[in-house]
């Protein structure tokens, strides 16, 4: 429940001077914390979406060591994905039905930066998690310990550019009928170099290869987005307010 | 002469008329001039036999698909930074012909790729990233037709094209890298190593053909948008014969 | 003429390009008629009014 007091309490506690980005985006991660660890339950069904999901493919396709070692880091990459994609729509929904987005807008804080609090909010409870369950998933597909680690340093640098371009298209369908598929449609063709060198980090361990490379555009796709993202979601936010 | 009066719906609508009946006539005569080139006067290659024909259309429908997705981009930033309405409705005029592009191009590429390459589809850089684009199409397309609103539609999916536009270097470059790793440069359903000058001729050719026809159909739709979007402004009444203009 | 058609062989595939292609162009056409007159229509029923 989001209450509207929370709004007034950000309006009141801060004169423009004190306004920084800093403590703005720290307000909304806070905030955003507290509201998504109310309905634990509702985080604990997301990551067992990406566990059932993952397990999924072996079942449909075969359990052969070296098919499910070829398979296994795009399914746990393409998994990742989709979990990140099933709280996506709720990131800025909830706040903005019932005018809590409005007044946050209307903040003396930078909206960027409160943005920027609500994504961190939304990786810590929806990617971190699958960062932290890969090394377990990874050795349903017989994936060694140097590729595992790679796998889980990789979904370490990329869930949360999947955030942050997952918030662009968020704010872009607030309100919007068909809200997730259309989410999903605008947000799946840019995750796309996060996939490919995501999974490819993975694959290169595998074949020997070094890692570095992958991880290398992978860190600078994230300082980009880190910087990018929310310019352009505080954008959308305010063409869905106006 | 003052070109910005033309930045007004009012005024563009009579030119636009006139410039698609101009354009989609040259659009004729080039595409006419194009096939002949391409089917009469170039000869059968030497390695893919007459099915190489196939480029006089594929490649000039690559090319616009991407070459409109970058004039879409342009007139999303122009409506942004001007707040102009007309800007706004020349993108949205756009996106069905830019996506229609890139099916073609998909399409005859696979065309081209089954007896050259023997698959109808590679997952080469380019099919993948033109593929990509056409999902890019798709996304700007549905967004306007979520929002109900023209102005929020007109500035979502302004973001989102520009969003998209810087995104397909990056998508272009992934794609391509994740596609040598994995297939090596034994498939490039594009590129013919040595072309003879008469079958560049014909591509030039079709391909400008091509830009004229985009640019005649684009102009078409912006008047129906014009028109369908302005229905409370006084001077669309002043409009006596519509579309005779 | 005959060899026009069958393309050396090819035939399938440069008039199931060339075919399908001109298939989407004559519906884009097609489509944008429509609304023209649709939206030609529409405006001269408002403006009667």
């Amino acid at each position: 429940m989001n209450s509207p007091a929370a709004s007034t309490t950000l309006a009141r506690s801060a004169s423009p001077a004190e306004a920084g980005a800093w403590p703005g985006m720290r307000w909304a991660l806070r905030r955003d914390l507290k509201l998504a660890l109310r309905s634990r339950s509702e985080l604990g069904v997301q990551l067992l979406f990406y566990v059932i999901v993952v397990s999924l493919f072996p079942l449909a396709s075969s359990p052969d060591r070296n098919l499910l070692m070829a398979m296994g880091p795009g399914v746990l990459w393409v998994a990742a994905l989709l979990a990140s994609l099933l709280s996506l729509p709720r990131l800025f929904a909830s706040d903005y039905a019932d005018g809590v987005l409005e007044q946050i807008a209307l903040s003396p804080y930078p909206l960027p930066a409160l943005v920027s609090g609500k994504i961190a909010a939304h990786w810590l409870t929806t990617g971190l998690p699958v960062v932290l369950l890969a090394p377990l998933l990874g050795l349903q597909y017989a994936l060694d310990g140097e590729a595992l680690t790679v796998l889980t340093f990789a979904l370490l640098l990329g869930t949360p550019i999947l955030s942050l371009l997952g918030a662009i298209g968020a704010a872009l369908t607030l309100g919007l009928r068909g809200g997730g598929s259309l989410l999903a449609l605008l947000v799946l063709p840019l995750c796309v170099p996060v996939l490919i060198f995501g999974a490819g980090a993975v694959a290169a361990v595998q074949a020997g290869l070094g890692a570095t490379g992958n991880l290398q555009l992978l860190g600078a796709g994230l300082l980009v987005a880190i910087v990018g993202a929310p310019l352009a979601a505080s954008a959308a936010i305010r063409i869905a307010l106006d | 002469m003052n070109y910005f009066r033309y930045s007004s719906p009012a005024a563009f609508y009579p030119l636009a008329g006139t410039l698609a009946r101009v354009f989609g006539w040259i659009a004729v005569l080039l595409a006419i001039a194009g096939l002949w080139i391409g089917f009469a006067i170039a000869p059968t290659d030497f390695q893919q036999g007459d099915a190489y024909r196939i480029i006089f259309i594929h490649v000039p429908a690559a090319w616009m698909s991407m070459f409109i997705y970058l004039v879409m981009a342009f007139w999303s930033a122009l409506s942004l930074g001007l707040n102009a309405r007309l800007s706004a409705m020349m993108a949205q005029a756009l996106a069905p012909t830019g996506a229609l592009m890139t099916f073609i191009a998909l399409w005859t590429g696979a065309f081209w790729g089954r007896p050259t390459w023997g698959t109808y589809w590679a997952w080469d850089a380019r099919m993948t990233s033109e593929l990509i684009l056409l999902f890019l199409y798709f996304g700007v397309i549905a967004l306007r037709n979520a929002i109900d609103d023209d102005r929020r539609a007109d500035r979502a999916c302004a973001v989102l094209t520009l969003v998209g536009a810087v995104n397909v270097p990056i998508i272009y470059f992934s794609v391509q890298w994740w596609n040598t790793l994995h297939q090596g440069s034994t498939i490039s359903l594009v590129a013919a190593p040595r072309m003879a000058t008469i079958m560049l001729t014909g591509m030039l050719v079709m391909t400008f053909a091509a830009w004229f026809y985009a640019i005649a159909v684009a102009l078409v739709r912006v008047r129906c948008i014009i028109l369908e979007r302005e229905q409370g402004a006084a001077w669309t009444s002043q409009l006596t014969e519509p579309g005779k203009s | 003429m005959s060899e026009f058609l069958t393309m050396g062989g090819y035939g399938f595939y440069v008039w199931g390009a060339y075919g399908v292609t001109v298939l989407v162009i004559m519906i884009e056409l097609v489509a944008l008629r429509a609304r023209r007159r649709a939206a030609e229509s529409a405006h001269a029923k408002a403006s009667a009014r």
